[in-house]
């Protein structure tokens, strides 16, 4: 007996049905859905950036902040200082992420577990401080407000998105900025050089005894993980309308890595289902009640004991059994002739 | 093939290894023995990188390799199984010999090409020889301990080295798994013209296969030679195999 439901399940492009349907937020859903959508498609790059480390590499980098907020100052300063267009400030925003993170993580990467981790909270605090207090160049605790749009005039000529608002606009920029993104780090998951980041993971002795440099690989993670991050953070700046210190206070380092670790370490879409679940949770409590931070706080808990592999990992494990209960089911059944 | 230069290592006031000098001839199948605790895994971690001697030279086929580091060694050919089984549990049979040969071919800076569809047939070929076949879809975590065993092998055979050291090989192994691993190493050895170094606590295993024996006892070296003349080596009875009979 065939099961066509459960095979066509399987064969749906559930990526590309996910981005198709985000493409069309602009027309069908209110302003405030484009602007819930903007948030969710950057945090969810932020996060999978993030899980390139955590859940590929096994490295946990409590200071992953660090990298989005270099990414929003060289963004924005490239942006509202020197007046430069989009298509240069964001590979900029990307290439000085990436910069710092190699840096910062040569030195990181001398040192494992909870002292790396460490390491990177001590760096991250340190591009906090200094984004706090150089006025010349940051603003200070003033901040960099009123980053500009990119010019999207040639948008209007193309039939169909002429009447969108500039921030519907800004919202498709950032879809393909983030589509093409993920679709990159996917693709990085799957290469050899992700391989050899999951050997690091699995059993760091082991590979360095099948001949991988660890300290190396863990530094290149690093820093493809940290310019993918300054690619989130070039993003928010601009959706933001400005760009503040408190991009790179440690707080948002935790709750990317919540978003991460609540969607499921172990798939790469996971990170984009946490993302989703954080934001889309965070607007729907603080409009219930004043003691959002509370509730969201008990929910968290008991998403997280109840799907301790995440959100994606629990539904994997249900679909699991699920099948092998059918499975069953087609051994015990009377065979039909 | 392998030699060992007046090897030392000392942790603050403890000798765990002191002036060891040996040689290991290729396609020569030797074993180093000794008590528990007479520094046979240290010598192993300082002849692989792991440790760094703090007296002494290692020479591969000539070449001062002493201080270099562990990935780096494995590519200059030495492969290595460890005491404690040290494989890749959370990826299947498949994936922990891809990973094993992407890495010898140099594949690991690719960041696009799509791994599951590289070195397919090496990976089944390998598969075939340490004779897991069967469970090349298992996840490597899940399989008996003999059969990790085994896949460590694999996982050293995939850099393809010229000299292969092996910790404890049999170390927890029933009689008859103990007689296929030892089978298995001999024809591997034999098949691939590879120099075995291994540690052994089972003395019939040690007697069955080495050529060549060195006896380590409170990190020094008491004998060194051939099978018989370690036997009849009296200090070695005393302190070691005396102990047995």
């Amino acid at each position: 007996m065939t099961r066509p439901h459960a095979v066509s399940l399987r064969r749906i492009p559930w990526t590309l049905v996910v981005f198709a349907v985000a493409f069309w937020v602009p027309w069908f859903g209110s302003r405030y859905d484009t602007f819930l959508a903007s948030q969710i498609a950057i945090d969810a790059l932020f996060a999978v950036s993030l899980n390139l480390l955590l859940g590929t590499t096994g490295l946990v980098s409590f200071g992953h902040v660090a990298y989005f907020a270099v990414g929003a100052y060289v963004c924005g300063i490239l942006m509202k200082t020197y007046g430069m267009p989009f298509t240069v400030a964001l590979p900029a925003a990307a290439f000085g992420a990436a910069g710092f993170a190699l840096v910062f993580g040569f030195f990181c990467v001398r040192l494992t577990k909870i002292y790396f981790a460490m390491l990177t909270l001590a760096f991250s605090q340190i591009v906090w401080a200094v984004c706090f207090k150089w006025n010349d160049v940051t603003g200070g605790d003033q901040g960099l407000p009123d980053v500009p749009y990119p010019d999207f005039g040639w948008l209007a000529a193309i039939p169909g998105l002429d009447g969108l608002r500039v921030s519907d606009q800004f919202y498709l920029c950032c879809l393909a900025v983030v589509a093409l993104s993920l679709a990159a780090l996917n693709r990085i998951n799957g290469s050899p050089f992700g391989r050899m980041l999951t050997t690091i993971r699995e059993n760091p002795e082991r590979a360095a005894f099948i001949g991988v440099n660890v300290r190396a690989y863990n530094l290149a993670a690093f820093v493809v993980a940290g310019g993918f991050a300054g690619i989130a953070g070039a993003l928010f700046g601009i959706f933001n309308r400005g760009v503040y210190a408190d991009y790179a206070y440690w707080p948002k380092s935790a709750e990317v890595m919540i978003m991460t670790i609540l969607g499921g370490i172990q798939y790469f879409w996971g990170p984009v289902v946490g993302a989703a679940t954080l934001v889309l949770l965070n607007q729907e409590i603080t409009s219930y009640t004043e003691y959002w931070s509370l509730v969201l706080g008990t929910i968290l808990l008991v998403l997280l004991f109840a799907f301790p592999g995440g959100i994606v990992g629990g539904l994997a494990a249900g679909l699991g059994r699920l099948k092998a209960r059918r499975a069953r089911l087609r051994q015990t059944e009377p065979r039909r002739a | 093939m392998l030699e060992v230069r007046g090897i030392g290592k000392s942790f603050g006031g403890f000798v765990a290894v002191d002036d060891v000098s040996f040689e290991v001839a290729e396609r020569q199948i030797a074993a180093v023995i000794g008590p528990n605790g007479a520094g046979k895994s240290t010598l192993f971690n300082l002849l692989t990188g792991h440790l760094r001697p703090t007296a002494g030279q290692v020479l591969l086929a000539g070449r001062d390799i002493t201080g270099t580091p562990p990935y780096a060694i494995c590519r200059l050919g030495i492969g290595r199984s460890f005491q404690r089984t040290n494989i890749f549990p959370r990826l299947t049979v498949f994936e922990n010999l891809q990973a094993a040969l992407l890495s010898h071919h140099g594949r690991g800076r690719d960041f696009w090409s799509r791994s599951e569809t590289l070195y397919r047939d090496e990976t089944d070929a390998l598969l075939g020889s340490i004779g897991l076949a069967q469970h090349e879809d298992a996840v490597a975590g899940t399989l008996s301990y003999g059969n990790q065993k085994q896949l460590e092998l694999g996982l050293a055979l995939a850099s393809d080295p010229k000299i292969l050291l092996l910790d404890e090989p049999t170390a927890g192994m029933s009689a008859s798994e103990t007689h296929d691993t030892i089978r298995l190493l001999e024809r591997i050895a034999e098949a691939r013209s590879l120099t075995l170094l291994f540690t052994e606590h089972d003395m019939e295993v040690v007697f069955s296969i080495a050529q060549k024996i060195a006896v380590l006892h409170q990190g020094r070296l008491i004998a060194d030679g051939s099978p018989e003349s370690v036997r009849a080596n009296p200090e070695v009875r005393r302190i070691y195999l005396g102990e047995r009979t």
